[in-house]
């Protein structure tokens, strides 16, 4: 087993270091009294602030510790945000590929929709933003599954409801298919969820790779898969390329 | 095949950006830069216009190279342009008399009050179809005639020219001092207060009424127009078309019918209706302004309802109240509870404008409880874009006497989903958001695309609009009216706030 990074003990020890006394201290006070040198505690901090654990005032230039810190625990990322950030993609996978688009995270058990764009042939729909979708019925619900190990475990708990006949309803066939999720890095959803519909997937990342949400497109079967119900590879590259231009938005990646 | 393209350039208010498109309106690529904003003293908005330029010459080869095409796929060039912000600049040297003066500046407000007092300025509406007011670009070039020593006698002798920011961004693409072009396009003239409205020239009258030399002005041109070739930055491309940046967002909505209306949802928000041939002349304190002018074809008029502030009183929610971390966090807490507690919010940060046009307006809030929570403030911060919306579109209705049937949207505030709920709630309209959100881009790459044949038609645009997303009125009428009702008390108590400062 490899030892101990010093990075992140490093890390760590700033962190500890600013929780204390007035919290509020500039690089030079950090290396003087970590005993590092000023240009390390600097790359340290500035990784830092990056994810959000530091914040620099910006008259004086002294550090302290970041508001991300402190929602820990709660919901890491703003739904409402994620949207805001997302919109011009998901716009343009709408225009590329033809399809719906939706953006889900997980919400009590269920995907939940927070960003729905309609399939630009201008028929008739209605906007599910605040709909809940099964997770393991989904191609949006697989990614989040996928990613996420405490709700694939909580979901495997409960039981899997059949919505069609194609709907997995075992849990060591979705955890394999979870499986394979990981390894391609996208999700289908073919005739799982409604006869007649199928869906592809990718998911959303944050800093440092966290998933923080799925994006994916839904339309007819035979739009988009083939003839044995498999998704089109064109249209999965254009779901992942999405996925991907939102995670470098929200920092993935850098 | 060879693939073709369209660019255009949006000179805004924070930040210039370059966008290609290919035909069938798909964004392929983008190039952006940010511009510095000056404040040297309270009320005073300046840009520099030559670090605008500079940023057009570093943007335009980058969104060509990021598209990986050269400039001879590229058939026409649209800009579109942060309106009313002025410049006047040496024609021998290209260098700017000073810094732009940007259309939030209300330095002018003691000029205006002195035009005002003038016996003829009530014809000063007829005319132009604007009121007085510091928003616009004349009463700024009159400022600038009157605070730098020698600029008039310059002005007289034709040394000088004047600009809102197109003008000036062709005047350099075209070669600047060595035989620059000195254009206009009618959309941005029809914001100076200079131009008549009926005749589509500038006005001897209006000229007059605020003495400024004709020698300094460009020459005007319909929205889509030859304004030349660039022989800067990238030589040769064809500039097709030039349009205020509402102009242009009401064309990239193409709402080219009468009575089909857009609005924008930025920091400010514009609603445009088109009102076709017939020039409107608002008794509800709209202004009437040029939707666009084809090469070759009659004016299309518009009502327009500009807002000051929408998206800046959520920034003020989030930067000054600290209330929140980002902008779409508003929505969020405004989500924790289910109405406004009574309480309502009206940012009359500068005083209001349309539809009620007074400047010595200053902010409220209303209905302070015991019982009120961040969640009521962060509802009557969004539903204050939405009554200001209502208000405009009721004074458009009234004056166009057509009745807009749904509402089109775009911008920034347009991923608020419960912004755009009351928004359909209180117009009691449906209200719709377009497939492209960078409605100002594509409506200058329209422009320019039809000019030069790369689009054959309107109808052949029209198709390019998908809907992305709709919202339906839900809220029952009696509820509607009463909220409305109580918004319109909370306005009335703005008035009359901000004295005229007294000489100390």
């Amino acid at each position: 087993m490899p030892g101990p990074v010093q990075a992140i003990e490093r890390a760590a020890a700033i962190l500890r270091l600013l929780a204390r006394g007035s919290g509020r201290l500039g690089v030079g006070e950090i290396a003087a009294s970590l005993d590092l040198a000023k240009g390390t505690a600097h790359g340290i901090l500035r990784t830092l602030h990056g994810v959000g654990f530091v914040e620099q005032d910006a008259a004086t230039g002294k550090y302290q510790l970041g508001a991300a810190l402190l929602h820990l625990g709660t919901s890491y990322l703003d739904v409402n945000e994620l949207r805001s950030r997302a919109i011009n993609w998901a716009d343009a996978l709408a225009a590329r590929s033809g399809e719906a688009v939706r953006i889900g995270t997980p919400l009590e058990g269920n995907a939940l929709v927070v960003h729905h764009v309609f399939r630009p042939d201008d028929t008739l729909q209605t906007l599910d933003v605040g709909t809940l979708l099964p997770l393991h019925a989904t191609a949006l619900g697989k990614v989040l599954l996928a990613y996420d190990a405490d709700l694939a475990a909580s979901a495997q708990r409960s039981d899997l409801p059949s919505l069609t006949r194609r709907t997995v309803v075992n849990a060591a066939a979705l955890s394999r298919a979870l499986a394979q999720v990981r390894e391609n890095g996208w999700a289908g959803e073919a005739e799982e969820f409604m006869p007649g519909e199928a869906g592809i997937a990718a998911p959303i990342r944050s800093y440092g790779g966290l998933v923080v949400g799925a994006i994916g497109i839904t339309g007819a079967a035979d739009r988009l898969c083939d003839g044995r119900l498999r998704p089109r590879p064109e249209l999965v590259t254009l779901v992942r390329n999405a996925a991907r231009a939102v995670s470098r938005d929200l920092g993935a990646g850098r | 095949m060879t693939q073709r393209y369209v660019m255009s350039i949006d000179q805004g208010t924070t930040s210039t950006r370059c966008i290609l498109f290919d035909q069938r309106a798909r964004l392929v690529s983008v190039a952006q830069r940010e511009q510095q904003q000056y404040f040297p003293q309270p009320g005073w908005v300046e840009q520099d216009a030559v670090e605008i330029w500079r940023n057009v010459d570093r943007i335009v080869p980058r969104a060509l190279a990021d598209a990986g095409i050269s400039a001879d796929q590229v058939m026409a060039l649209g800009i579109a342009n942060q309106r009313e912000t002025t410049v006047v600049w040496d024609r021998r040297t290209g260098t700017p008399v000073g810094r732009a003066i940007v259309w939030q500046d209300v330095r002018t407000e003691e000029l205006v009050r002195e035009f005002e007092r003038k016996p003829d300025a009530d014809t000063v509406r007829d005319r132009c179809g604007l009121p007085l007011a510091t928003y616009f670009a004349a009463p700024r070039l009159r400022w600038l005639l009157d605070s730098v020593p020698g600029l008039r006698d310059r002005a007289e002798r034709g040394d000088v020219l004047f600009g809102t920011m197109e003008t000036w961004l062709i005047w350099n693409l075209t070669g600047g001092i060595d035989g620059g072009l000195h254009l206009t396009d009618v959309t941005n003239a029809s914001r100076t207060l200079l131009m008549n409205l009926a005749t589509l020239a500038w006005d001897d009258e209006l000229l007059s009424f605020f003495d400024i030399p004709k020698r300094m002005l460009p020459e005007i041109q319909p929205s889509t127009a030859d304004f030349g070739h660039t022989k800067r930055v990238v030589p040769g491309l064809r500039i097709a078309a030039a349009l205020g940046d509402q102009h242009a967002a009401l064309f990239g909505q193409t709402c080219f019918a009468r009575g089909e209306t857009k609005c924008t949802y930025g920091t400010g928000s514009f609603l445009l209706m088109n009102t076709g041939r017939e020039l409107v002349r608002s008794t509800h304190g709209l202004l009437t302004t040029i939707g666009y002018q084809l090469g070759g074809e009659p004016a299309v008029y518009a009502l327009e309802g500009p807002i000051a502030v929408t998206g800046s009183l959520v920034q003020w929610f989030r930067d000054s109240l600290g209330l929140i971390s980002s902008a779409p966090e508003i929505e969020t807490l405004a989500r924790t509870v289910q109405d406004n507690g009574g309480c309502y919010i009206v940012p009359a940060f500068s005083g209001l404008f349309a539809p009620h046009w007074h400047s010595e307006a200053r902010g409220i809030i209303v209905g302070l409880t015991s019982y009120i929570t961040k969640g009521h403030l962060a509802r009557a911060v969004l539903e204050a874009t939405g009554w200001q919306t209502r208000e405009v579109v009721d004074a458009m209705n009234a004056d166009s006497g057509l009745t807009a049937s749904t509402l089109r949207v775009d911008g920034g505030m347009t991923a608020d989903h419960l912004l755009m709920q009351f928004i359909a709630d209180v117009l009691d309209l449906p209200v719709m958001r377009p497939i492209v959100a960078e409605t100002v881009s594509l409506g200058a790459a329209y422009a320019a695309g039809l000019g030069v044949g790369f689009w054959p038609d309107l109808e052949g645009l029209r198709r390019n609009w998908h809907l992305a997303a709709r919202w339906l009125p839900q809220l029952d009428a009696s509820r509607r009216a009463a909220e409305y009702a109580n918004w319109q008390r909370a306005v009335e108590l703005t008035f009359g706030w901000a004295q005229p400062r007294r000489p100390v």
